[in-house]
Order: C-alpha cells, then sequence, then structure tokens
C-alpha cells in the first residue's frame, strides 16, 4: 500500500470518528484522583452515571498516584497552566489547598455562582469542618472520609477471657501484654498511621490542643502543642510497651497493616477505611472498636477527626466548566448515591441523609464494624481541639513527628525529649510555611 | 600526537556534528541544573503564586540546620559502604568468573541480570526478606538470637539500605572487572607463576595493580551512584528513618522538594549536592588518578 493511500485512510477514519460525535461540544471536567482497587471502580462508575444522567458534560477521571502523587501532579499542572478542574486531595493537604489562594475555587462560591442548590447543613458537620472556613463557608467537597479504629481479632481476645475490645488505654495496654505472653509473642498490639493515631486523634479524643489557634484552623500563626503532659504520657507508655512488644511499631505509613490480616497482631489501629482489606483478608473473627481512652482525662473521650480526601476545584476555569462541576457536586451529594457509595466502600457518608437512610435499612446491625468511625466522630459535638487540623506542610511534618517518635520508642529519647524536639522542628517548619504563603 | 588528524574545512560541518550531542546535553543538563540555581535563590509556595527573590536565605537555613549536617556524614558512611561492598563483592566474582571453568558463560550472565533490576524493586525484594516477623533472612535472624528491628534500629536500617543499593550495583562492576580482567595478557600471569608466585600473590602484585584503571573509573561511578541515584532504594524500604538514620542528602533533597513542596530549600540542596559530587570527583581525579597505572 502506497503512503499516501494509508494516509487517506487514516483521515477518513478520524473524518467519521468526527462525524460521530455530537454536533453541541460537550465540555470535558477532568477529574483527578488517587483511588484504587473497587474504590477506582467507584469512581468509574460514579463519573458514568454523571455523564449518561446529562449530556452536556462529561467527566474524565483519571488515577494519578498515591495522594501525595496526585497533589504534586496537580500542582505541577498549575505551574503548567494545565490543572484538571477537580482534584482529589488528602485531608493533611487542605492547608496547602487553602493558602493557595488563586490556585483554588472555594465550593461555597462555586455553587453560589452556578445558582445550584447547596445547604452546607445537609453535610456531617465533623466532615465538613475540618474543609471549611472557621466562619462556616466549605472549601472543598469531602469525598472519602475515614477516620481511626481498633481492628480487634476477636479470637485472639478470647484466649484471654474478653469478649469485647478494651475501652481505655490501661486495659488495653493490659490486655496486650496478656496477648504477647500467650500466643503472640511478637507483637501485642500495634497501629498504622503512627502520628494519626498517637497524636492528631489522640489529642481530637481527649479535647487537648494539638497546635494553638484551634489547631491552626483560625490561622496560619498556630505553634505546635504536641508535647503536652496527655501526649508525652501516652508516647511514654508506647516506648515502656516497646520494650517487650507488648506494643510492637510497624511503621509510619499502613504497609504494617497486614500484620493483622496475617494474624500477628491481634490489636491494629487503623483507617476504617480497611474495612474491605479486613473482610477479604482476615481468616478470623474480627470487629472494629472505638479508640480507648485514658479515662482520668476529663470529657474523654471526646470526638475524633476524619481522615481521607476531599475534592477541590482549581482555580482559572470558564464559568460554563464551573457551572458542570457544581451540577456534579449536587449529583454526588444525592442520598441515594451517598448511601450507596457509603455502603460499598466503606468510607463514611457526608449527608446526613445518607447516614440515616443506612441505618433505616439496617445496614449497620449487618456491618456494626462501619458505623464505628461515625459514632465516633459524632461522640460528642467538636470543639476547638476535635475540629479538624489545619497546619502547613503537614505531609512532611507527620514525617518528623514520626522521626521523634521513633527515637523515644527506640529508647534514644524520653517521650518527653521527643516531643519536645519534634514541636520545636514543626514549629520552624510552620514559620516557613507561612512565610512561603504570606508572600501574598 | 596522532599520525592521521582529521581536519575539517570550516566550522559548519563540525558544529553541526556536535550540535545534536550539545543540545541533548544543554536541554536535559545545563538547562535544568541553571534552573537549580535561579530557584535556590528564591523562596516560591507550592503553587507558584508568589514568589520572592531571597539571596542566600535558603543556603543560610541549610547551613544552620543540624539535620542537614546529620544527613551529610549519613551519605558519607553510606557511600562509603555501598562503594566498598559493591566493589569488593564484583571482584571477587569477577576474579572467580575469570577462570577456565565449565558454564562460566552462564554465571557471568547470571552475575549480570541484577543490574537491570530497576532500584525501587531491589527496594522491595530486600523488604519483603528483611521484614521483621515475614521476611526470610528477618526469621532466620532472629532464630539467631539477633532481635533485627529496621523499623527502629538505625544501625539495622542502614545495614538493609546499604546492601540493597550495593546489591544492585555489583553487576555493573562486575561487568567491568570481568572485562578488564580478560585484557590483562596470559603471559604476564604466565611468568609469574612460573617464577613461583601464588595465586594471591600474582592477584595482589600483577592483576591488582593493571586492573587500576577500571577500579578507578568504578570508583569514581560507585561514589556518583551512592550519593545522587540510590533515593529508590531508601524511599522504598526505610523513607529515610527511623528518626533520620538513612536520611542521605539526595533523599532530604526529595523529601524537602516533593513532600514538603519547599522549592528552594531544596534547589539549594540540589547545589550543594551537586559542587559536593563534582568536588569528590575532582579529587579523586586529581589524587587517586595519580597511582593509577594505565
Amino acid at each position: 500500500m502506497a503512503p499516501t493511500t494509508t494516509i487517506r485512510i487514516v483521515l477518513a477514519g478520524l473524518g467519521l470518528a468526527a462525524a460521530a460525535t455530537p454536533a453541541l461540544a460537550v465540555t470535558e471536567l477532568q477529574w483527578w484522583h488517587a483511588m484504587t482497587g473497587a474504590n477506582n471502580d467507584a469512581v468509574n462508575r460514579l463519573a458514568e452515571e454523571f455523564n449518561a444522567s446529562q449530556s452536556d458534560y462529561k467527566v474524565v477521571p483519571t488515577y494519578k498516584g498515591n495522594y501525595g502523587e496526585t497533589l504534586n501532579a496537580g500542582i505541577a499542572a498549575f505551574r503548567a497552566g494545565t490543572a484538571p478542574h477537580i482534584m482529589q486531595v488528602f485531608e493533611v493537604g487542605t492547608a496547602t489547598m487553602m493558602s493557595a489562594k488563586g490556585a483554588v475555587k472555594p465550593v461555597y462560591q462555586l455553587m453560589k455562582d452556578a445558582g445550584e442548590p447547596f445547604d452546607p447543613k445537609a453535610y456531617l458537620p465533623a466532615i465538613t469542618g475540618y474543609y471549611s472556613t472557621t466562619s462556616g463557608d466549605m472549601l472543598s467537597f469531602p469525598f472519602n472520609s475515614s477516620s481511626m479504629v481498633m481492628w480487634v481479632n476477636t479470637d485472639a481476645l478470647k484466649t484471654i477471657g474478653l469478649t469485647e475490645a478494651p475501652k481505655t488505654w490501661p486495659d488495653l495496654f493490659a490486655a496486650a501484654k496478656k496477648l504477647r505472653a500467650g500466643g503472640f509473642p511478637n507483637c501485642g498490639f500495634s497501629t498504622t498511621w503512627v502520628t494519626w493515631l498517637n497524636l492528631e486523634q489522640l489529642s481530637a479524643w481527649h479535647n487537648v490542643p494539638l497546635a494553638t489557634k484551634a489547631n491552626g484552623m483560625d490561622g496560619l500563626d498556630a505553634t505546635l502543642e504536641i508535647n503536652g503532659p496527655v501526649q508525652v504520657k501516652h508516647i511514654a507508655n508506647l516506648a515502656e510497651a516497646q520494650k517487650d512488644k507488648t506494643f510492637d511499631y510497624s511503621g509510619r505509613y499502613d504497609s504494617g497493616f497486614g500484620r493483622f490480616t496475617a494474624g500477628e497482631c491481634p490489636i491494629m489501629f487503623g483507617s476504617s477505611g480497611s474495612y474491605g482489606t479486613v473482610r477479604g483478608n482476615a481468616k478470623f473473627g474480627w470487629a472494629a472498636a472505638p479508640m480507648p481512652y485514658y479515662p482520668d482525662v476529663p470529657g474523654a473521650p471526646q470526638n475524633s477527626i476524619i481522615g481521607g480526601a476531599s475534592l477541590w476545584v482549581m482555580g482559572g476555569k470558564k464559568p460554563d466548566e464551573y457551572k458542570g462541576v457544581a451540577k456534579f457536586f449536587t449529583f454526588l451529594s444525592d442520598t441515594d448515591r451517598q448511601a450507596k457509595l457509603h455502603q460499598t466502600t466503606g468510607y463514611m457518608p457526608i449527608t446526613r441523609a445518607a447516614y440515616e437512610k443506612s441505618k433505616a435499612e439496617g445496614f449497620y446491625d449487618k456491618n456494626p464494624a462501619l458505623e464505628v468511625p461515625i459514632k465516633e466522630l459524632t461522640n460528642k459535638p467538636p470543639t476547638e481541639n476535635s475540629r479538624g487540623l489545619r497546619l502547613g506542610n503537614l505531609p512532611q511534618m507527620r514525617d518528623l513527628w514520626a522521626e521523634e517518635i521513633e527515637a523515644a520508642l527506640a529508647g534514644k529519647k524520653t517521650a518527653k525529649q521527643a516531643l519536645d524536639e519534634a514541636a520545636t522542628r514543626g514549629n520552624a517548619m510552620l514559620r516557613q510555611f507561612e512565610k512561603q504563603a504570606g508572600g501574598r | 600526537m596522532s599520525p592521521e588528524r582529521v581536519t575539517f574545512g570550516g566550522w559548519l560541518l563540525p558544529a553541526a556534528l556536535i550540535a545534536p550531542q550539545l543540545l541533548i546535553v544543554g536541554l536535559f543538563f545545563y538547562w535544568p541544573a541553571l534552573q537549580a540555581v535561579w530557584q535556590s535563590f528564591q523562596m516560591q509556595d507550592a503553587f507558584g503564586l508568589s514568589t520572592e527573590f531571597v539571596w542566600f536565605e535558603n543556603y543560610r537555613a541549610l547551613f544552620t540546620d543540624p539535620a542537614y549536617y546529620q544527613a551529610l556524614v549519613t551519605t558519607l558512611i553510606f557511600a562509603a559502604a555501598v562503594a566498598g561492598l559493591s566493589l569488593g563483592f564484583a571482584l571477587l566474582l569477577a576474579a572467580m568468573a575469570d577462570r577456565e571453568i565449565r558454564g562460566a558463560g552462564i554465571y557471568r550472565t547470571l552475575l549480570i541480570w541484577p543490574y537491570a533490576v530497576a532500584p525501587a524493586v531491589a527496594g522491595v525484594l530486600f523488604g519483603f526478606l528483611f521484614q521483621p516477623g515475614l521476611g526470610l533472612v528477618a526469621r532466620g535472624l532472629t532464630q539467631l538470637g539477633i532481635p533485627w528491628n529496621p523499623l527502629l534500629d538505625g544501625n539495622h536500617a542502614l545495614i538493609l539500605v546499604v546492601m540493597a543499593a550495593a546489591w544492585k550495583q555489583v553487576s555493573y562492576n562486575f561487568l567491568f572487572f570481568l572485562a578488564g580482567l580478560q585484557a590483562i595478557p596470559a603471559s604476564v600471569i604466565e611468568a609469574a607463576a612460573i617464577d613461583g608466585a601464588g595465586p594471591a600473590r600474582r592477584f595482589w602484585t600483577i592483576v591488582f595493580p593493571l586492573l587500576s584503571p577500571t577500579t578507578f573509573f568504578l570508583m569514581v561511578v560507585n561514589v556518583v551512584y551512592a550519593f545522587c541515584e540510590t533515593f529508590g532504594v531508601i524511599d522504598v524500604l526505610t523513607h529515610g528513618g527511623p528518626g533520620r538514620a538513612t536520611q542521605t542528602l539526595v533523599y532530604k533533597v526529595y523529601q524537602d522538594g516533593r513532600i514538603g513542596a519547599d522549592l528552594g530549600g531544596s534547589a539549594a540542596q540540589s547545589v550543594v549536592l551537586m559542587a559536593i559530587v563534582i568536588g569528590l570527583t575532582a579529587i579523586q581525579f586529581r589524587y587517586v588518578e595519580k597511582r593509577v597505572a594505565y
């Protein structure tokens, strides 16, 4: 075949393809996300359903790697002028996105401009609080929310005569000591996301501040208070328990979660979003329980804070595109859709109606593990200390805190020394962020 | 002086001939390097919305940070260990494989294979083997009474990343050593053997000195590798921890630049790292090369 013929055929093919698309241009809305596995399927299904429900807009979901990679990809794209319309950003990236004024379009503004019906009160305040300004304006749209729960191997608990999970930290340490002396010599209990449990959730759950200015919600000039008595006592307890593996460290992130499903650690703290992993892999009786608390701390337990991610709308797009994004968010907020999303992925429902619907359907009678994080989150009305965190550079800050906790667990520093150091170094990081963001 | 020197009539043809090479080097090396230098004088937020020229502020912050000096020391230990281990093992293996043995070709091919493994994959492999409680090697160590725990023991973690980084480089070094060994004329060695020199003596007095150009070249390559290309292994295995026990200079560049979104500070670190590597290479050429017998 002569090359010219080939070219002609290709051109003809292109012409056909062009003719096949409808005459009215469909506005494409790029949605970058970090969801894998079953959650990726859920994202694609949502986009398909939305695209089928109307003909003006087409949501195009693209997987961009893990949360950190997705955020970096979005930042790089913004700098190159090719940012997506919607970006899924993990909760700890909130301060970074918030302080990028002009790079993002606040959700409340978006909904108002587009004239979409939007009632912030329809959403669970414990979730939206994390993503709202102090005056209650919602900046990003909560997508997948989780909280930290205690996953327990109920078969293992039976071996030490317990029928339900320990409720307080002293009880937990005692139970873990027995488990370690029994069938679990390597690990009485452990945790994933070491700083999320032992500093962030611990502080909120005991209603003590992690940082001033309502944990940074009220301003970039917050300073850390992670070296308070509650945190110091808890880290000291952990370090003591590490000595005989009553507690055994499993790393900074969530790669250690396999130690629970493999049966090595009978108690493991982890995201409620691990529900699918546990259900699919645990070959023993299991349950989710609320995080323990120290009974001598007044008011404990307070309420937990969320993890997971929200959808940010990027700035500098056309009004018509924003209209499409607003319509998509309305679509996502639909009660039936939210309830279904919650029940299939295990992430929390973001609207009250979806929660009530799931409850009325008896969903939690069959899946009690999925109600635990909601109960933790709504245990009490949030205080300044338990609404959420908004600290600059939090992803790297977590690494810094983990470094110091590791030093304490290894016995190189006392808990007090480690947390003092973590606060000093963390404050330097906060000041750096303030300087970088403050140029505007 | 070369007997036949090729000369070009004008400057146009030679310029055209080297242009593609210059273009690639300029585009992919000098331009980004200059960008890094420029960035290192700036302070910027993640999205590039506000940029401030801060002169040497990033450098000042760097050199007053104790963590930076700690990373420098870690890097020196790490690089010396990686280069030493990978060169030593490769030389041993090459000396063994250079002999007349049956199936030498198969051994040689197998020994070269690991070089094709990406650093991150090498990291994952070692991670599995040495994972406390689950890994094959880790369980063996525990049974021997060694409380192996790279998650909390900084020395264990450093040993782990050194092994993973060196393992990958052994193949590369092996290839060059083997070629170097095969280039040594057999007659010299045979003559020594006839004079009554044993294998060890033959190796140290004849083979090793004759191999010195290869060793020197590999030393430079390995040090640069350990300084600049080992970030994947560290990221997969330890994330720089526990504490900051495995935080090397190049890993800190990544942490501050990508995770911390501090482009100015990260760029300043890159520039310093670049200067260190250039300096080290220059020192190696200046002093070590003098002892090399070409």
